[in-house]
């Protein structure tokens, strides 16, 4: 008998699931790391990302399309970019939520804890201004309010795509 | 009389005030919330929620028998009132956090130590009366455990994956927990204090973000609470529409989890699978309602959506298709003896402490507590649907696993039946403006969300409090890890998967 486990990997690997369309870097986010970087500030990184998720005060909805871009259909990995457990092994740090001030702190040490060059990258509408959250006694603001960004990407919460092209973008921008 | 008396025959003790719809309000003098805090030591009078106002105490009742249920009011101008938690743990940490956020201050509480308050807020109470704070950081004194060789392990807030934020204290003798306390309020946004004051439909977008995973429940509960306040009839077509767009959202919630649990036991593939088959379901979402997670699509008055043929039929083709992946999932985890070995026997929550802290969801679900909003006290469009709540008893990791497997099923079968008998007719109706209060109780993926809503008659929201159903879940994690191994822990925390954003507000 061949054993279930088997038969889902056959299906899996051989089945329709990973999107085969190309997904272009944000020409968006490519202006707004001109300015950031400066144009010349290209890095070489070996055509790799390595992304550390921060929730900085999110409703959650930014981590299910994070997670969403790590399942097999949008696949992140195959691009070279993955998702990793410490800041210190980090090039990116992609900061969802406003930045609550119950959070400010734990956001600005996991910067701190990141090695040079690091990028910043607000993702979704509540970590570019507090969105929604905006003006609360408890919100400090977005992310920009308590560390320094370099990247930001829109949407409530920005889909998979979005996520993809941005953070192709900031692929493009540092490998040079 | 103790014991015997029915909720509402206990609470017609106290005035009941006016305009307050669909179960009505009390409000108690001081002797009636004290006999009302005596008669949770011998009732099984469930809390169901508890907020403030800056003078008054609310708490949101079900008589578990009879399934009436009712607000208790106690007006406190004096800033203190008799704590709940002196004979209702559950109440505890919501008792701790209406003193951080108004002041009042809950009497004979063992536990004063501030919940949702970490000092950094730069005022204190504030939404009762605010005072600037500036005096640093807060010591948190975290409880303690004392023994040969015992050793402390602090994780968070930040975690090691993509998660929200939060602090878990462990205190472990070797490799086995001895005792977890869990510190929350990071993702504390103020969501109470932004609601008040909003128009209606500003407030609803913000209540659709007190949990993302569960945005529908949440848009659900605020719009069954608004109307309930203006006494306004929506049409049939909505209610069928709300139901159908929860229930996406229960199944795409369920699958996620079914397998990032498995994914904590090292069984990768059951997350890529299950993984592949939310992703139909998200761009079916897409494709159909214009979001992928179903944000802002359920409003006050009804729906922003509808469905035609071609939608139903692609509807139906979905469900078909996810019938047949999930059984496949599902197969490979009934056959496959080293997960079911992580799974099962771990993270046990006894039922009597299910009933004690008035858990619902699955982590009540998967230990003998049957609760359900959608069938007690119910609403449309469910009372006219078909189907079955699972109950288990174990309680452990495999359980909670187990129910969100049948779950996945009944909502499937939920869907077809509400797209072949889905009624003709308007998907919203226009909010008049009047003055009043609401409250609803809705059945989220996790559980029970209560809203409460008050609002003016210029058509805003005076005050409005969301209420998940992590607040009564997360102590059971605490309960759970007790005696298993440090290495469970995250599949233990993913079987609950608690809401860490809908806890802190």
């Amino acid at each position: 008998m061949i054993p279930p486990i088997a038969k889902m990997l056959a299906r899996h690997l051989i089945g329709p699931h990973t999107r085969k369309d190309t997904v272009t870097p944000s020409e968006r986010a490519l202006r707004e790391l001109a300015e950031s970087l400066g144009i010349t500030a290209q890095v070489k990184l070996g055509r790799s990302l390595a992304i550390r998720a921060i929730d900085a005060g999110s409703c959650n909805g930014c981590e299910l399309e994070i997670h969403a871009v790590n399942h097999p259909v949008y696949d992140l990995e195959r691009f070279g970019i993955k998702f990793v457990a410490s800041p210190r092994h980090a090039d990116v740090l992609l900061v969802t939520g406003p930045v609550s001030w119950n959070m400010a702190e734990a956001l600005r040490r996991t910067v701190e804890a990141t090695p040079e060059p690091r990028w910043v990258v607000a993702m979704g509408d509540c970590a570019i201004d507090g969105g929604c959250f905006a003006g609360s006694y408890a919100v400090a603001g977005g992310a920009a309010a308590v560390v320094p960004v370099d990247m930001t990407i829109p949407g409530c919460p920005p889909t998979p795509t979005d996520i993809l092209s941005g953070l192709l973008a900031l692929l493009e921008a540092v490998e040079g | 009389m103790m014991g015997n008396v029915t909720l509402l025959e206990f609470l017609s003790m106290g005035r009941e005030v006016a305009n307050h719809r669909p179960w009505p309000r009390y409000q108690l003098d001081s002797k009636g919330w004290k006999a009302l805090a005596e008669q949770m030591s011998v009732s099984n009078w469930e809390i169901l929620a508890q907020w403030g106002e800056p003078a008054e105490v609310h708490v949101l009742l079900r008589g578990e028998d009879s399934g009436a249920v009712a607000v208790a009011s106690h007006p406190c101008p004096d800033g203190s009132f008799h704590a709940l938690g002196q004979f209702r743990p559950a109440a505890i940490r919501l008792e701790r956090a209406i003193r951080d956020l108004w002041g009042l201050i809950p009497e004979g509480l063992e536990d004063q130590r501030p919940w949702l308050d970490h000092g950094h807020w730069g005022v204190t109470h504030p939404l009762g009366k605010p005072r600037q704070y500036d005096g640093g950081r807060h010591v948190y004194k975290f409880l303690a455990a004392e023994g040969d060789g015992l050793h402390q392990i602090p994780v968070g807030p930040v975690h090691a994956g993509v998660i929200e934020p939060g602090h878990f204290r462990f205190h472990c003798q070797g490799e086995t927990v001895v005792r977890l306390e869990e510190r929350l309020g990071y993702v504390h946004k103020g969501i109470e204090g932004l609601m008040a004051g909003k128009p209606i439909l500003d407030a609803a977008r913000i209540a659709a973000r007190v949990s993302g995973d569960s945005t529908v429940a949440y848009s659900i509960a605020f719009a069954r609470a608004v109307e309930a306040a203006l006494g306004l009839e929506i049409p049939d077509r909505a209610h069928w529409l709300r139901a159908l767009l929860a229930e996406l959202e229960r199944i795409a919630n369920h699958l996620f989890d079914i397998g990032a649990i498995c994914n904590d036991a090292a069984f990768a593939i059951m997350l890529a699978h299950m993984g592949a088959l939310r992703e139909k379901l998200l761009a079916s979402n897409a494709a159909l309602f214009g979001h992928r997670l179903l944000m802002d699509r359920v409003i006050p008055g009804g729906v922003a959506v509808d469905v035609d043929e071609t939608a139903k039929t692609q509807l139906l083709s979905l469900v078909r298709m996810l019938r047949k992946g999930f059984k496949r999932g599902v197969a490979l985890y009934d056959h496959t003896p080293s997960l079911l070995d992580r799974t099962t026997g771990t993270g046990i929550v006894h039922s009597t402490l299910a009933h004690r802290f008035g858990a619902s969801g699955f982590v009540g679900r998967a230990s003998s507590r049957s609760v359900d909003a959608r069938k007690l006290p119910g609403y449309p469009p469910y009372d006219d649907l078909d189907f079955t709540i699972p109950v288990l008893a174990d309680g452990d990791v495999h359980a909670r696993v187990a129910i969100r497997m049948e779950e996945v099923r009944t909502s499937l079968n939920l869907i077809e039946q509400i797209l072949t008998r889905l009624p003709d007719g308007a998907v919203s109706a226009p909010l008049p403006m009047r003055a009043g209060e609401g409250v609803a109780l809705v059945e989220s993926f996790r559980g029970e969300v209560a809203l409460w809503v008050r609002l003016s008659e210029a058509g805003k929201v005076v005050r409005a409090h969301p209420h998940d159903p992590s607040w009564f879940q997360w102590p059971l994690l605490e309960a759970a890890i007790e005696h298993n191994i440090v290495a469970d822990f995250p599949l233990c925390n993913k079987s609950f998967n608690c809401s860490y954003s809908g806890h802190d507000l």
